[in-house]
Parts: C-alpha cells; structure tokens; sequence
C-alpha cells in the first residue's frame, strides 16, 4: 500500500523512537557498573561491587517486598471493581451513566497530586494511621480505571450474541460466565491487570502523600537519589525490574496489542 | 439451588438491577473513599490557616485564590505549567503518531507485537531513575554535549533549563500517547483506506481526511494522560528544572511539607482541577473516552 | 511525607517552622531573657527525668534521620547492651513530627529531631525532658550544644544534641584558584550561570547575614529577626542574585551533581556536599566560612513521652555520645560532633577531618555561625514588627519563580 520510501521513512521513524526511549535505558544498566557513586560521563570504571551491596541492602528488600505487596493487592481489588464496573456499564443505559464513566476516569485524568493530597487530607481528617493500606486505598482508586477501560473495550468488542446462545442453549448465570464471557474477557482483564500493577509499582506521587513511614521501592528510590550516596544501587535494583518483566510483558503485548483482537474482529 | 436460579433469571430479565448490584462497590469506592476526599480538600481550599499556630481556620473566606491571582509569581508558575503541559502533549501527539501508524499498518504482526512490548517495557524502569538518567545526558559535561562535541558541533547547554524540562517530560509520557493512538487506529478497517483509494484518493490525503480522524479519539485520550501527567508534575522539575523552572505541583508540594499550609495548598490545586474539568469535556467531544 | 528538600542536614528540613512559630516565642525569651515569654511551659516540663539508667529492655525503637542508625555503631551497641535496635527513617522533620505525634504513640522511643522539629515535639508534649547528668560525655560537649535554645528551654533538656553543621560556601578550584572569603561570589554578576543555592526561604537569612556585615545601615544584628526594611533590602538582593543562578538545588545529590558536571562553579553547600565530591576526586572543590560567617544546623536526640524503653533509650544516648561514635557518625556522614572529645577520633579516622570539619573550633567559632530559628513577629527586643516565616515563603516563591 504504501510507497518504498514512505515506508522506509516510516521505519525509520521508528527506530529513532526506540533508541530515544531506550537509551537512557541503557544508560541505567550501564551505570549499575559505575565504580563511583556519582553519574558523571564517560563514565570512570566498572565494578560490580553494587550488585553485591544492593543484594545485601536489607532496606531494598522490604522496599521491594512493600511495593509488590502494595502492588498485587490493589491489582487484585482494582481487577474485582472495575470489571463490575465494566460489567454494569457495558450495555446498560441508565441515567448517570456518562457520570459515573467520568467518575472513574477521574482518578487518572487529575493529576496524581490532586488525588495523593486529597486522600492524605481524607486520612487525616479521619484519624486513619497511614499504612500500607492507606498506599493500597490510593493505588486503587487509579487502578480501578485501567482494568476497566481494558475489561469494557473488549466488551465492547464481544458479541452479546454468544451470550445469549449460551443462554438459549439452558446454560445458566454461572456457566455463561464461566465458558463464555470469561475465556473471552480474561486477556483484557489480564492486560488491564500487568498495567495496573506496573502503574502502582512506579508510582511515586500519590505514594508519597499515602505512604506511612515505610518505603515502596518508588520512595526508597526517591531517597537514595536524594542523598546521592548509594546511585548505582538505584540503577542495580531498576536494571533487575526492568529484566525480569521483560518476559511478562511480551506476553501481555501478545496478548493485547499485537494483535490482532481488532483485526480478527474486523474480518 | 432453584432460588439461585431464579435471582439469576431474575437478575438476566431484570438488566439495571444486575448492572446496579454489579456497579455498588467500585460506586461506593469512588463516592466514600475518593469523591469525599476530593470534597473535602475543595472545603479545605476555603478555609486558612492561623500564620502563628498553622492550625485550619474554618472560616469561609477567599483568601487564597485572591492571592493566587494578585500574586504575580503565581500567575508565572500556572502560565508555565500549563504551556509546559501543552508543548508536552503536541510534542509527544507528533512523535506517536508517525510510530503507531507504523505498527498499526506497516509493521508485521510480530514486529507489532515487539514494538507494542517495547512501549510498555519503559513503564517498569523506574520513572525516578529515567528522569535521573536524563540528567546525565543533558547536564554541561553530559551525554549530549560530549556526543555534539566530538563530531565538532558547539555544545547544546540545556542542562537545567525548560528546554531540558520539555525534553524530558515528552519522553517520560511517550508511552502514555503512543498506546491510544495505536489502538486508535488499528481499529481503522483497511477497507476504509482502500476505498479511499478507490475513491482516487492519494496516500497522503487518505492518511489526512481517513486516518487522521479515527485516530483523533486516540490522540485525544493520549492527551489526557501527557496533559495531566505534566500539570501535576513536581519531580522532573525538581531534578531537571533550573532557576524558574518551579510547577503548580512544586508549589502546592512545598505548601503542604513545607509551610503546612493545606488550604493554600486546595487552593492552588484547585487550578488543576479547573483545567483539567474544561479539558475532559473537549476530549470527550473528540471521543476520547471511547478510546481510554 | 517527605519534603522534596528533605535532607540529612537540618535546616533544610526546618521547613515546618511555621508551626513552631507560636513556640518559638518563648524559646526567643529563654535565649534572651529580655523578650518575656508569655507562653505555657511545655506540657512535660514537670515530669521527672531518669535519675539513673536501669536494665536494658532488650529493644529500642528509633526514627532516624537515614545514616544515623549505622551499623558501624548500632552492631557493637546491641552486642554490649543487648538492646535490639530498630530504626525507621524519616525522609524529612514532618514525617518525624507526625511518627512521633501522641508521645511517639508508645510505640517510639527516640527521635533524631533537627532544631525546626524540635520545639514542635516539645510543645506538642511529645517529647520529655532528658537528665543529662547521666551522659558522661555531656560535661565534654561544646558548651553552645549543652543546651542551645532549640532544644533546652527554661534550664530543661529536652534532648542530648548530636550533630551540628554550618552552611558553607563551595567553590570549584580551577575556577577560584584563590579561596573565596566573602559570599559576594555567588551575588556577583561575573558568576552568571554558575551559581547554586538551596530551594529553600531560609535563603534569605543568609543574604540578610550577608548584608549585616555588607551594608551595616540596615543594622541587622540577627538573620532570623528583619525588620520590613531589612527584609525587602535581603529579597532584593536575592532577586538580583536569580538571573546568576543555574538551578536552586533541592537535594543534596542535585547539587553534587551540579559540581560534578562543571555545571556551577559556586554556591552554597553542606560538608557533605564537598566531602563526596572531594572523595569522588573527578572535580576540584573545596568550601570555606567566609567572613560574614554562616548559617548553620543542629540535630539532637529526644526521648519520646511513652517510650516504652527509656533505659535503653538512654543507653543509646550515652553510646553516640562517646568520642568514638561521635567521630565515625561525623565522618560517615560529614557533619561536625559535639563533643570536643571526639576530635583525636576523627583524625585516626581520616587524617585532617577534625579541622576541616571544625569539630575543634574555639567557642568564639559559634558566633560566626547564626543557628537557624523560626522567624516570628516578635523581634528579640519585645516589639512586634519582625517579618514572620508565612511572609518568607511568599518572597520566597516570588523570587523563584
């Protein structure tokens, strides 16, 4: 369809996009090696000394530890609510509809500040100690959106009519749910999931206004970048991230993205 | 075991009951837990505090908008914020749209699949540690300046201006833009392409009168996100930013931690909401809800 | 919720000095005597100190500014005593507040509160008076630190102090071949661009310090107490001061950052800052007292109300009071002890320390270093027409922004 040189232009934009999104990256992996603890270029020696401090760095454990705690809970409570909230929207008219859509979106739509200081606002005022519950409320709240708008797009997309077979052929609420809507909701409640948890694994705004005493990996981050003392721990610990999600997220871009569901739709 | 099957019939002829049985608890979240905090820091923003003892004073005045919009430091900040967040998201619209329109239509499935991974994989390397990385790149002896050096440009300096601030900002949300507008526009059937080509369009014009506005929805929702992100951003401009380089969100930040100044703080935030209200409808209107 | 210029050093972090404002009257009026304190004694002024330290309770739970816990000190202090140490790190003086809030709610026991915390925890009855007789090491603090104002009110110790630091001027060699001695550099238009301060209002304290000794007319004795006149003249100078300045650095790594990049030349610094670009060794740097003198900080450690470990509490008191402790916690973290003992430690440490970090100073030093305190209305002299720290912040935001 399109011309040799549109598509080699095309291409080449491309690639100049991820090489900007990936180079400081790499530059983060290459830094985890930095013999000093300040990031200056060139850079002034390897060493793989950060690997074995970071390792042994009780505080990055519990950091982690907090933030995959925080994480999958609220994944887990964001994936029960939105996909309700998928569920009622998808296909019902009522009154207040568009309202209640807005509702969800808002979370995301205002600026992280705004939901962080209106909820620290919210605890205090009613005496509530902040926790690991408190980071859990706020990491809900715009987690919600993500799984919903996941869940009721591929609603969307869904025939109702394989619903109403299952139905017609004596299948009951349960069953329908179970062999139909679920198999074909469960990649998009899965992508709406891996996103969610990645949005509240990274977050750092809201955390901060929701967050106790104790550190998310985001704050621990935060921390380290502030006094400058220990740097390459920082890039040690994101470069480990960043390689073991790798895996998972080819396999939510294949679940999601690549493809197809729209194509396959519109044949 | 019949009574479970008749509510289910029930619930099945009965759709708005299921769909407010099914909508109670994200409903109830969202009213108790965050449309109460939203109302009370908007209360908040109407009350003062005494400047001797920082307790809330409740009493009902407009303080502190009048001292938002008098003070002219504040205007600065709110007219940079903005512009800021408004550079950010044509930028970031500019350089998405081209990507996606090549995964959505030129790339094959696998590559497809590749680059929509590649998006997504940025949003686990820590958002603190890519913006410190930029530091490194644009700072007066960095990344940039080296490379522009060596092959005998002059130095770029924009280390610690808002030019770095832009910079940053468009890469740190990218993601955020490409994602809508490629699931915007892979849901352009290509038979609509064809039979503007058909029609006697050229490729160019197909792109402009055909893809262009399906994808608009994407463009718009991706906006939300680079449109917000920035506006109520204070990290970037805390570690990139130089001298005048101070957001909405540094200000409201250092209101609350700083000078425990809450209502100051609802007030100034209250901008945000403001813009923000204004800019959902116009996104609505271009369908971006549709395409969240 | 820490403070995006939330650091180990303390006045940086005395942001919160708004509230302490109401207190710090009276600290005003314990300090001089002549100001007449009007307000209420701390509300565990009458509770009766240790008069000696019991058996440990085998833990001590601690919130801590981050490094101040380390376990270079904290292991051999658990194996001598047997107390378990816990510590939280707070990421700036709020979060201690609020940790420490209803007597450290029986769950804390120290806190190693920097002076704007301070009166808040003590006025807040959070915090309890200290018997310093049973610190040994007390008798060999500098005498400023026995009982400062920040944190001994009306002869009551709330606290043993700990650390203090000043605010230095730092300078990159190659471009100062000769050490500055005035804090004129960082307001001299032949600096452009290559000047740093810190993001914080307290900055003006240090220009009105400047202009005591530059334009002795205005007649500012004390930083922390301007006059309208003295005030307006102090933000002038910094609104002067904002086209020469590349970035008003929040953190401390920013502005290590900033040096080691060669992107400022100049600014003002902790002996932090320095010591980890001195031992990074990429640029040349080196930070003085210039004469006007400085502004500085002053950390301490204070019991909470419901501890429910005193004694071990005090035993920790006592041990990061001792020369050796005091020395490895001023080298490890680059601030000065306040223990005149501590100096022969600090130079089997790291020879040379203890003169660089000015932990063997005369007590005449003290004078060039104006400890920070809150800006209130009232003046020291009793009259009312000093600029409170709400109207610092507002110049503040103007001048920045």
């Amino acid at each position: 369809m399109e011309g040799i040189w549109t598509k080699l232009a095309l291409r080449l934009w491309a690639v100049l996009l991820l090489l900007f999104l990936f180079f400081p990256i790499l530059l983060i992996f290459f830094y985890a090696f930095n013999t000093s603890n300040i990031e200056s270029w060139p850079i002034p020696g390897l060493t793989l000394k950060w690997f074995s401090s970071t390792w042994n760095d009780r505080e990055v454990r519990q950091a982690l530890l907090l933030s995959l705690k925080a994480g999958l809970t609220a994944t887990v409570l964001a994936l029960v609510l939105g996909s309700c909230a998928a569920f009622a929207i998808h296909r019902m008219t009522f009154f207040g509809r568009d309202v209640v859509s807005l509702l969800f979106i808002l979370p995301l739509a205002l600026p992280g500040i705004i939901t962080g200081m209106a909820l620290n606002a919210f605890f205090s005022f009613n005496g509530v100690t902040l926790s690991i519950w408190t980071i859990v409320v706020g990491h809900t709240t715009f987690c919600i959106v993500v799984v919903y708008n996941n869940v009721l797009a591929r609603l969307r997309r869904t025939q109702g009519s394989l619903i109403e077979a299952a139905m017609d052929l004596g299948a009951n609420g349960f069953q329908t749910f179970r062999d139909i809507t679920l198999p074909l909701i469960s990649t998009a409640v899965v992508a709406g999931g891996m996103l969610a948890f990645a949005l509240s694994f990274d977050e750092v705004i809201v955390t901060t206004f929701t967050a106790g005493a104790q550190n998310t990996l985001p704050l621990w981050i935060f921390g380290a970048i502030r006094l400058g003392q220990r740097l390459p721990e920082v890039n040690v610990v994101v470069s480990f991230v960043i390689l073991v999600t790798v895996i998972p997220v080819v396999i939510a871009a294949r679940l999601t993205g690549g493809g197809g569901v729209a194509k396959v739709q519109a044949r | 075991m019949r009574g479970a099957v008749r509510i289910q019939a029930l619930l099945w002829r009965v759709p708005w009951l299921r769909a407010w049985l099914l909508l109670t608890p994200p409903l109830a979240w969202f009213v108790l837990v965050y449309l109460a905090a939203l109302v009370l820091l908007l209360v908040t923003a109407f009350w003062t505090i005494d400047t001797f003892t920082t307790q809330i004073v409740q009493v009902w005045n407009l303080d502190n908008f009048r001292t938002i919009f008098t003070e002219p430091a504040y205007r600065r900040i709110i007219g940079r914020t903005v512009t800021m967040a408004v550079l950010v998201t044509v930028t970031d619209a500019l350089l998405a749209f081209p990507f996606a329109y090549y995964m959505a239509r030129v790339a094959s499935r696998r590559t497809q699949t590749l680059l929509f991974a590649a998006v997504l994989l940025p949003l686990w390397a820590s958002y603190l540690a890519r913006v410190y990385a930029w530091i490194l790149i644009l700072n007066h002896d960095g990344v940039l300046n080296w490379s522009l050096q060596s092959i005998g440009l002059p130095p770029a300096n924009i280390g610690y201006t808002n030019v770095a601030m832009w910079v940053v900002f468009s890469y740190i949300w990218l993601p955020f833009m490409i994602i809508p507008v490629y699931a915007a526009m892979e849901r352009v059937p290509e038979s609509l392409l064809e039979a503007a080509a058909d029609l006697g369009a050229r490729r160019w014009r197909a792109v402009r009168d055909v893809v262009l506005p399906l994808a608009l929805p994407g463009i718009a929702a991706g906006s939300i996100f680079t449109f917000s992100l920035t506006l109520g951003d204070f990290i970037t401009p805390i570690l990139v930013g130089g001298a005048g380089s101070s957001f909405i969100g540094n200000v409201v930040y250092s209101s609350v931690g700083i000078a425990n100044n809450v209502p100051f703080a609802a007030a100034l935030a209250m901008i945000p909401v403001a813009i923000m209200a204004v800019y959902l409808l116009g996104a609505k209107r271009l369908g971006a809800f549709e395409a969240l | 919720m820490s403070s995006s210029a939330g650091s180990p050093a303390g006045w940086v972090r005395l942001g919160t000095l708004a509230a302490a404002a109401a207190l710090a009257v009276s600290a005003c009026g314990a300090t001089s005597g002549g100001g007449g304190s009007t307000l209420k004694p701390p509300p565990t002024a009458d509770m009766k100190p240790l008069s000696a330290i019991g058996a440990g309770e085998g833990a001590l739970n601690l919130i801590a500014w981050e490094g101040y816990v380390d376990p270079t000190w904290k292991d051999q202090f658990q194996k001598d005593t047997g107390c378990v140490v816990n510590a939280k790190y707070a990421g700036s003086s709020d979060e201690m507040v609020t940790l420490m809030a209803n007597g450290g709610g029986g769950q804390w026991d120290m806190v190693s509160a920097s002076g704007d915390a301070d009166l808040r925890l003590i006025y807040g009855g959070d915090v309890r008076p200290m018997n310093p007789a049973l610190i040994p090491d007390f008798a060999n603090f500098q005498p400023y630190f026995q009982n400062p104002p920040y944190n001994t009110i009306g002869g009551v110790h709330y606290g043993i102090s700990l650390q203090w630091g000043p605010n230095t001027l730092l300078y990159n060699k190659k471009k100062f071949p000769n050490a500055p001695t005035s804090w004129n550099v960082i307001y001299d238009p032949a600096n452009k661009g290559l000047v740093t301060v810190p993001d914080n209002p307290i900055q003006i304290a240090d220009a009105a310090l400047y202009l005591s000794k530059t334009q002795p007319s205005l007649g500012i004795k004390d930083p922390y107490e301007l006059t309208q006149k003295q005030f307006d003249a102090a933000v002038a100078l910094l609104k002067q001061q904002r086209p020469l300045v590349k970035k008003y650095w929040a953190l401390a790594s920013d502005e290590i950052s900033l040096f080691e990049n060669g992107d400022a030349m100049v600014g003002a610094a902790w002996p932090y800052q320095t010591n980890t670009l001195v031992a990074d060794g990429k640029v040349q740097v080196a930070d003085t007292i210039p004469s006007e003198g400085a502004t500085g900080w002053g950390d301490t450690w204070m019991l909470a109300t419901n501890a429910p470990h005193p004694n071990c509490a005090y035993l920790w008191t006592k041990w990061v009071s001792t020369p050796k402790v005091q020395a490895q916690q001023a080298i490890s973290f680059g601030e000065t002890p306040v223990n005149t003992k501590a100096c022969a430690e600090m130079e089997a440490l790291q020879a040379g320390s203890c003169a660089q970090y000015h932990a063997d100073a005369p007590g005449s030093y003290f004078q060039s270093i104006k400890f920070w305190k809150t800006p209130i209305a009232t003046c020291d002299d009793g009259s009312t027409d000093c600029i409170p720290y709400a109207q610092w912040q507002t110049a503040w935001t103007s001048i920045t922004a």
